[in-house]
């Protein structure tokens, strides 16, 4: 059970912030996690295309690369990350507390949060929006027509406020069951306690991939929040920052440039083009200035992939979830991905 | 009977007393090493000193540490605007509400599930007690049943069964169970009518909707489950109290009064009742006290108590310190309430000895 969990990192937290020597903080993520030879990463318990773990136990999903990418980076070998599932009241906590190196965990980016927790947000991994999911048998299409429902929603998310405001909004009167854990709610929801569920549309259709029938559900076509879910570290050590932003900019320019798992050694060995001979390092060691080798972003392409590949691997149209690219498609193909060149 | 407040008045034995009374007298405001209470006030001084200072150097040293990883601390938050919606609840509330409104919500459904369970709890484990040393085997036997199934597992496994239960055998909201004339039961809850003033009594009868039953009193299958989960539980408890009052009366005691003629009825209310009371109340008052904290297990099935509202005030706020202290000093204030109480009432049924 969450619970005592929560109880555990909120207690890790204040033993924390009452007894952690001060000089530890700022800059040394890089050195504890080479001394540890391990990327400690904060993840969903479950959240299917995010980060869940399949049938061998193994951890699968678009945050779950963001993470493989920066063992890769840093200690050469994707594999070295211990993922530590976190519901949504224990991810700051595990973070602030230093329990976990990198949060990554569809986290949403506020002002809130990245103001006033003592954590940044490094990136936008995924353009979501909040949505509704209702039993088709309810016949309703629309959410403005869910006046009187009864929602289920997962405490401690920006959910849980966005509903607030979207019923208030629309005059409509509603009721809340809150969860703290996203099993709760999909059992409450699929059972019938509610009459319709409420999170970010990628875990709607994340969640509805876990039902026996998956038909007899329908997500509402409104969007009622803006929702970019993104990795964030804690404040004060730019250099780790900087490794855990360029990680997921270096995927994106992987797959504008073209490089991908497959043609990556290929490429490297080959391609002229400039661009993708600063990227893999074949000439300009840019991974000097994030205090790695020049081989950095080789390694992520070759052993995680680039950003498309995890997209279509995890949450693409040949996934249970089926999502479609959309906004997370490159700028230069209709979507919002823009990375900063890496030059 | 108190003729002399201070040390040594009262229980003391004589001898005791007269020590005390010279150390007043001869000393009367006078430090000293050499007296027994000279010594004691100092430890007592020097230890609440060490305390103070460990209080204040931790205090300053998490102030120090929250500021330097750029952490917003304070309580300053509880006037903000909560913007997140509470379910059910005694208070009146919306989301416009301020933070501190949400956890006066909170707290009202951790005393409106811990009240209601204590009165459940209590009359349920007489019962129960009673029926442990019932000469019918069957009596007998249910209640040993009850209690050492609800005794030996764990709570919140007992939440979850019974919220199972109210979740997923019951019929959907759309076409509830009808219990009674407009008392439905269904997914959705339980439905009842609720009596209203428009002008004259009246009943406010609820309606099937749409979306299920509206209207009336409502009490939600979270609310349901967890009060029927805790007072259960509790109750297998209160059984074993009742049973070991009952039985730590001398026997000799209830063949006296059959002796003296005494009806069967007046033997238990006169003579055995006030007698096992005495024993009761004081691991009576344990219970309520256990009843209150368990109903903070409510975050594992959806009931908005102080706790669960306190987790959801932690993530849009990300203050846990002052969350965490919250609900810390929350129980203990209600913790201590009931105590009080209790001690009263236990002062009441004790029995007096001349």
């Amino acid at each position: 059970m969450a619970h005592p969990g929560m109880r555990t990192a909120a207690l890790a937290l204040l033993v924390a912030a009452s007894i952690a020597p001060l000089p530890a903080l700022a800059g040394k993520t890089l050195d504890g996690v080479r001394q540890r030879g391990e990327v400690v990463c904060g993840v969903n318990t479950s959240a299917p295309g995010f980060s869940a773990a399949d049938s061998q136990g193994r951890w699968q999903g678009l945050d779950v690369d963001v993470c493989r990418g920066v063992a890769a980076a840093v200690l050469k070998d994707a594999t070295k990350v211990r993922f530590v599932p976190l519901n949504s009241q224990q991810r700051f906590a595990a973070l602030q507390a230093g329990e976990i190196d990198v949060l990554s965990r569809n986290t949403t980016w506020t002002m809130t949060r990245d103001a006033s927790l003592g954590i940044v947000f490094t990136g936008i991994d995924y353009y979501d929006g909040q949505g509704f999911m209702v039993p088709k048998k309810l016949k309703i299409d629309s959410a403005k027509k869910l006046g009187g429902a009864t929602v289920c929603v997962q405490a401690g998310t920006t959910s849980e406020k966005n509903v607030a405001d979207f019923f208030q909004a629309n005059g409509l009167k509603y009721k809340t069951v809150v969860f703290d854990t996203a099993e709760a709610i999909t059992s409450a929801f699929f059972s019938g306690r509610c009459q319709a569920y409420t999170t970010d549309m990628s875990d709607l259709a994340g969640a509805r991939t876990k039902v026996a029938n998956p038909n007899d559900y329908l997500i509402l076509p409104e969007v009622i929040s803006k929702e970019p879910l993104g990795p964030s570290v804690r404040r004060g050590d730019d250099e780790w920052f900087q490794i855990v932003r360029w990680t997921l900019y270096g995927m994106l320019e992987a797959e504008e440039a073209g490089v991908t798992q497959a043609n990556v050694d290929k490429v490297k060995a080959e391609s002229k083009d400039p661009i993708v001979q600063r990227l893999l390092g074949v000439t300009e060691d840019m991974g000097g200035l994030l205090g790695l080798d020049k081989e950095w972003l080789y390694r992520i392409v070759k052993q995680v992939g680039n950003y498309g590949e995890s997209f279509e691997r995890n949450l693409g149209p040949k996934t249970p979830l089926g999502l479609p690219r959309g906004a997370n498609n490159l700028w230069n193909k209709g979507g919002l991905m823009y990375a900063p060149p890496v030059r | 009977m108190r003729r002399r407040p201070g040390p040594g008045s009262g229980s003391a034995s004589p001898a005791g007393r007269a020590g005390a009374e010279r150390s007043r007298t001869v000393k009367p405001a006078r430090f000293s090493w050499s007296t027994r209470s000279g010594r004691a006030l100092a430890f007592q001084a020097g230890f609440l000193l060490v305390l103070t200072v460990a209080g204040w150097a931790l205090w300053r040293n998490t102030a120090h540490n929250l500021a330097v990883r750029q952490i917003r601390s304070g309580f300053a938050f509880l006037d903000q605007r909560a913007g997140f919606d509470i379910g059910e609840g005694p208070v009146p509330y919306t989301p416009d509400a301020s933070y501190l409104r949400a956890f006066a919500a909170g707290l009202g459904n951790t005393l409106r599930v811990s009240l209601l369970g204590i009165l459940l709890a209590t009359p349920l484990g007489a019962l129960v007690g009673l029926g442990r040393l019932s000469r019918n085997v069957l009596v007998r036997s249910l209640s040993t049943g009850w209690v050492e199934v609800l005794r030996n597992v764990p709570l919140v496994i007992q939440l979850f069964a019974w919220y199972l239960v109210f979740t997923q055998l019951l019929p959907d909201p759309t076409g509830p169970l009808v219990l009674a004339p407009h008392v439905y039961l269904s997914k959705g809850g339980l439905q009842l009518p609720m009596p209203v003033w428009t002008g004259g009594p009246a009943l406010e009868r609820p309606e099937i909707t749409a979306f299920g039953v509206s209207g009336g009193i409502s009490l939600t299958p979270e609310f349901l489950a967890l009060l029927v989960g805790l007072a259960t539980t509790t109750s297998a408890s209160i059984a074993e109290i009742v049973r070991s009052g009952v039985l730590a009366v001398a026997k000799g005691q209830t063949e006296a009064a059959l002796a003296l003629g005494l009806p069967h009825r007046l033997v238990i209310r006169r003579v055995v009742l006030p007698q096992a009371l005495r024993v009761i109340v004081p691991p009576l008052t344990s219970q309520f006290l256990n009843l209150t904290k368990n109903s903070s297990l409510a975050v594992a099935i959806g009931f908005p108590d102080v706790v669960s509202i306190a987790n959801t005030a932690i993530n849009q706020n990300g203050q846990a310190l002052e969350c965490i202290l919250l609900i810390m000093s929350v129980y203990l204030s209600i913790n201590l309430a009931t105590a009080a109480l209790m001690a009263w009432y236990n002062r009441r049924v004790a029995l007096v000895e001349r």
